[in-house]
């Protein structure tokens, strides 16, 4: 028999507002197995903690049962307080009687009486609580990064420099992301190729990075500390060892209409290629798409010309195997399709382009040097209309665009336009908005700048239509300060269009078993506490994967999830959680129903000999749990048609007795 | 009537004894009554050719035996099975519930069994002999006369709608292969999802009423073979024998029904074995029809290995309040 | 004869990652729904046992409502998949049985969706309670 203790929270006035704490700590004293309880203001607090504490050394207490907030919130709070007192920490049930009783009801004996049943039913419970003991596993001492931006590269380096290996797995044939196709980045103007690029070489010079470029996750099991993950290194054609980056294929290689998605398809690149100069690792890519000797066999100039001999068209996609502790998620971000958004014409002229094609307009290494020229007739453009929020804050039932607010398009545009006044002074700069949002140290500062000083035209209002005639564009649009129609004769038209998660994040989170929100973007353990943290154990979030972030967001997200990663690798060994599946053997048929609905592979079979009671021996086929793969979800409780697996801590009985307390 | 004589099924378990292919028979031995028949093992000749029978009320499936005998008995054991027993033979090995290198299985065609409740309700009580044929001759205690009964008009229920001519498991065949057969046998459960909810109360409230709880229904279930049954097992939250008002009384049905849902082969065992004639295999057929519907037709047993509708899942699943639509209100 | 107001009596299986959250939220916010509605914690839909559902109608809910994250959002991947199938056939099995078919619900409250839980609470509280007590299943083998 238990001798449990009960422990009535006031929570101030949060829950004795509504519930008769005294009457509750007495309802419940006559539950079978209550040996004591009690009430006070704060339990949580030391002072209540030393309560409970004193309880349980002088009643001998074998179980506890606390009536207060959420146990999401403090049952990890009170299960330390038992332990300390020596308890076992799993002898600890959580009535919840503020979220879903205080806070919920109006009357004070309405609330009791349900606060009483609640306790009741915790009771219940505790009274077949067994002392849990959580397992251990082993760490492996080596983290993967998937993503090679700003925020992988960032979280790479600072993993690395705690001492530990990092693997980054980037599926371009370089790392850099999309910060190594920006101009300028704000709110300072220095140019993104100089911060970026000597980050990358750090990455590519560090003796505990190794860089899996134009590679991709294939396949991820195992668990937090135990992570097997099969990486595709995809063939790019060019032994890698042996490739020097010094271009002389790329130079030699007569398929010159590629299109460079580098530049956003504005210029072309050849069938053979290095992405940009600075490009980690430095090493050529042939593209099977567009190269004569993949596709026909003829050809091989490349082979001819390449003088370390690096060439090598029979290469073939390489799977690799490897262990990992730790898994950070740096997917990034990519802009929308325009395809949908007709009224801005972003179809029908080559002279509507998006943000970031500006950027490659405006980036001496783009397709212009840099010069800012239309893209259809190469002239430069006197008057420019930024147009801000293209597919972001949408209505819910716009299904164009997104709801949520992109975050970085309001700097960059104020950038881009105060950039463009800078440089080309006679050019005329207006920028549609719904809002201005530029919290953020030094951002409103800027913005105001490029309206004060560099004399950008900010008009609030939207778009609604962009007409091409002749060679120039027509946008029409509202001013609803100065409640009028507007007409402009632009010359060249920007859209900031909304980012969304890259299309491979979705894929990538069911292999993680991690959790996205509705818009694919990966879902914190908590909002505000565990912002780069996964729900899934051991794995992590870096910057754009998880929501619209600039770059000094996204490079402190980025060190944070770093330093959770390092928290990680530097155990030796991780205490499990004790609430897993079990099976009993003398139940258990070997039936395999448990197995096929288990999402960890947790459950394996084995064939165990039994002492039959005529002394005659049986070998039966029986399930075994692994505790440290298994998490505890209980889905096999379920299919399991003998009932003998069941889950530690919410064990048929325990949830049965649960039932009948409420139900009484 | 049978196709196949009893005397081809004789020579066949004497030849596979006598040749040392299997040390055991599992087959149908004579009862009191001439319609009267028990499973049982064989394990001599002489009794084989004296007490085996197979004629039109083998319909006991032996594929349940197999569980216990395979552990027991010294030696393989041949037994014989009617297409429909097949496929819980199937379903039992795909849960390993027996060694198949044990078994020497010898699939009989079958022309369907006879159901004696049926033959007394035409020829009356005190049944002194029957002889099977396609006309089934009974002899009464309270008349000389001979009454003649066409066979094809008192089929068991569950042979009526027989869903299988075809053997999925065997290592020998005797007789002739059959085919898998565009049953009616959802015809019953689709009669009463056309009833009102007050009318479907009624009738399921009228048949369970009469159950005794003999446990005859689970005990001849196939899919029924737990190392220990949850209704037996004190722990499993599920028994309560003693209590007054029993969460096991009460759910029996439900909660065995759902117990099977995906491995329940449509044997129709429960139903022919029920002393209170409770039309038990509606519980069964309706999860058969219902996962059909929702989840794509599949047959528990049909293949070794494969995965029934409750342990697998597509993200496109039907929502629970959906499962009602298309139901009468 | 004047009879006072019914209440009737809810079991709320709430998952611990999605539904129990959204129970909280709905708590953080003070939106209000029946005190009759009792929740209990269980890691995941999943681990809801059809029997658990039969249990607490013999013992005498009159409702039960399972509440898993959404489909796809589910913290051990698949757990509410499952729940979806066994709660579809458990469900259609009670309503073949002729037991109201309000009595039983499957919603996924996301942890976010504390008014949806507050909604979905008061919403099936109401039917329930327009059913009156539930006696079928009570009833299911006592032909009187």
């Amino acid at each position: 028999m238990q001798r449990i203790g009960v422990f009535v929270c006031w929570c101030g006035s949060n829950i004795a507002g509504t519930v008769d704490v005294v009457a509750v700590a007495e309802a419940l004293k006559s539950e079978p197995g209550v040996v004591f309880s009690a009430n006070y203001q704060y339990m949580c607090s030391q002072a209540g903690q030393d309560l409970i504490k004193d309880a349980i050394k002088e009643h001998n207490l074998t179980g506890i049962v606390v009536c207060s907030c959420s146990p999401r919130m403090h049952e990890a709070t009170f299960r330390k307080t038992a332990a300390a007192a020596g308890l076992n920490p799993y002898m600890v049930e959580i009535a919840n009687i503020r979220e879903q009783c205080s806070w919920v009801h109006k009357d004070m004996p309405v609330g009791t009486e349900k606060a009483i049943i609640l306790g009741k039913a915790a009771v219940a419970k505790v009274n077949l609580n067994t002392p849990l003991v959580p397992g251990e596993s082993p760490v492996t001492k080596r983290a993967l990064v998937i993503g090679g931006g700003i925020a992988g590269i960032q979280t790479a380096l600072d993993i690395a420099d705690a001492g530990f290996e990092v693997d980054i797995v980037e599926k371009q044939p370089t790392i850099g992301g999309k910060m190594a196709q920006l101009d300028k980045t704000f709110p300072t103007l220095d140019c993104a190729a100089c911060i970026l690029t000597p980050k990358m070489v750090d990455v590519g010079q560090h003796e505990k990075i190794r860089i899996f470029s134009y590679s991709e996750v294939e396949a991820v099991k195992g668990f937090v500390g135990n992570f097997d993950v099969t990486i595709k290194k995809k063939a790019r054609y060019v032994k890698e060892e042996l490739c020097t980056g010094c271009g002389d294929c790329v130079s030699k290689c007569p398929m010159k209409k590629v299109p460079n998605e580098f530049n956003l398809g504005m210029d072309n690149r050849k069938a053979i290629y290095i992405p940009f100069a600075q490009a980690v690792p430095k090493v050529a890519t042939i593209d099977a798409d567009y190269c004569n000797m993949l596709k026909n066999g003829k050809c091989g100039v490349c082979a001819k010309f390449c003088q370390a001999g690096a060439i090598d068209y029979t290469q073939k996609d390489e799977l690799i195997e490897e262990k990992y502790g730790a898994i950070v998620v740096a997917t990034g971000y990519n802009p929308i399709s325009m395809d949908k958004f007709d009224e801005f014409a972003y179809n029908q002229s080559k002279d509507v382009i998006t943000s970031l094609e500006f950027e490659r307009l405006t980036n001496a290494a783009g397709p212009t040097a840099g010069k800012l020229l239309r893209p259809s007739d190469g002239k430069h453009p006197e008057k420019i209309v930024f147009v801000q929020c293209v597919g972001s804050r949408c209505d819910a039932c716009n299904e164009k665009g997104k709801e949520y607010c992109s975050k970085i398009c309001c700097m960059y545009t104020a950038k881009h336009a105060m950039l463009t006044r800078d440089k080309y002074p006679d050019t005329d700069v207006t920028v549609f908005y719904i809002d201005v949002r530029t919290p953020g140290k030094n951002f409103d500062e800027f913005y105001r700048r490029a309206v004060e000083e560099f004399g950008v035209h900010y008009i609030k209002g939207m778009v609604g239509k962009v007409s091409p005639e002749g060679d120039k564009l027509i946008v029409q649009a509202s001013d609803i300060i100065a409640n009028k129609q507007i007409k402009i004769d632009a010359d060249l038209v920007v859209l900031a269009a909304a980012i969304e998660p890259d299309k491979s994040a979705r894929p990538l989170a069911t292999m993680l078993t991690a959790s996205m929100d509705t818009n694919d973007f990966f879902t914190e353990a908590h909002p505000k506490l565990r912002p780069v943290e996964s729900p899934t154990a051991g794995v992590f979030l870096s910057g754009a994967c998880q929501g619209p972030k600039d770059i000094p967001e996204t490079v402190s997200q980025a060190g944070a999830a770093a330093s959770k990663v390092i928290g990680l690798l530097a155990k030796d060994k991780l205490t499990g959680n004790p609430c897993v599946a079990h099976s009993n053997e003398m139940m258990c048929n070997g039936c395999s129903s448990c197995e096929r609905v288990c999402p960890y592979g947790a459950i394996t079979y084995e064939d165990k000999e039994f002492r039959m009671p005529d002394r005659t021996t049986l070998v039966r086929r029986i399930a075994v749990v692994n505790p440290a793969v298994c998490q505890g979800c209980g889905c096999c409780t379920v299919a399991c048609p003998s009932g003998a697996m069941d889950l530690k801590g919410f064990a048929n009985n325990q949830i049965i007795a649960e039932v009948d307390a409420i139900c009484k | 009537m049978q196709k196949i004589t009893r005397d081809v099924l004789v020579e066949k378990a004497v030849s596979l004894l006598e040749n040392g292919t299997v040390a055991n028979v599992l087959g149908w031995r004579k009862g009191e009554f001439d319609y009267d028949i028990t499973p049982a093992v064989f394990t001599d000749k002489a009794d084989i050719e004296a007490n085996f029978v197979w004629n039109d009320f083998c319909g006991a499936n032996f594929s349940k035996y197999l569980v216990q005998k395979t552990r027991k008995l010294e030696g393989k054991i041949l037994v014989f099975l009617k297409p429909c027993d097949t496929y819980s033979f199937n379903q039992l090995l795909t849960e390993h519930r027996f060694d198949r290198e044990k078994v020497y299985a010898v699939g009989v065609s079958c022309e369907g069994m006879v159901d004696i409740d049926k033959i007394k309700a035409i020829a009356g009580d005190g049944i002194s002999k029957i002889v099977c044929g396609e006309m089934i001759e009974v002899s009464t205690v309270y008349s000389d006369e001979v009454i003649k009964i066409d066979a094809k008009d008192v089929l068991e229920g569950r042979c009526e709608s027989c869903k299988s001519k075809k053997h999925v498991a065997y290592d020998e065949l005797l007789g002739e292969e059959g085919d898998v057969i565009d049953s009616n046998r959802f015809d019953e459960v689709a009669k009463l999802e056309a009833m009102t909810p007050d009318e479907r109360f009624a009738f399921w409230q009228e048949q369970l009423s009469k159950c005794i709880r003999c446990n005859a229904c689970r005990d001849i279930c196939p899919a029924c073979t737990c190392e220990n049954c949850v209704f037996n097992n004190p722990n499993s939250g599920v028994e309560n024998k003693a209590a007054a008002n029993s969460f096991e009384e009460k759910m029996f049905h439900i909660i065995r029904a759902f117990h099977v849902a995906g491995r329940c082969t449509d044997c129709g065992e429960c139903s022919r074995v029920c002393p209170q004639n409770i039309p038990l295999h509606l519980l069964n057929r309706k999860f058969i029809k219902d996962m059909d519907s929702f989840y794509g037709e599949y047959q528990a047993g049909a293949e070794v290995g494969s995965r029934a509708p409750l342990v697998n899942y597509t993200t496109e699943d039907v929502e629970p309040c959906d499962v009602f639509e298309g139901g009468n209100e | 004869m004047q009879v006072k107001e019914y209440k009737p009596l809810i079991v709320a299986f709430c998952c611990n990652w999605c539904s129990y959250a959204g129970a909280d939220l709905a708590g953080n916010n003070r939106l209000n729904y029946p005190a009759e509605v009792k929740i209990i914690r269980v890691p995941c839909s999943c681990r809801v046992n059809p029997m658990f559902v039969l249990r607490a109608f013999q013992r005498g809910a009159d409702g039960v409502i399972l509440c898993g994250c959404h489909p796809g959002d589910c913290h051990y991947t698949s757990g509410n998949y499952y729940t979806r199938r066994r709660m579809a056939m458990l469900f259609s099995m009670l309503d073949y049985l002729g037991i109201e078919r309000e009595r039983t619900r499957v919603e996924w409250v996301s942890a976010a969706e504390g008014a949806k839980f507050a909604a979905t609470m008061n919403d099936f509280a109401e039917k329930v309670a327009a059913l009156g007590e539930n006696k079928r299943l009570e009833d299911l083998r006592c032909k009187k």
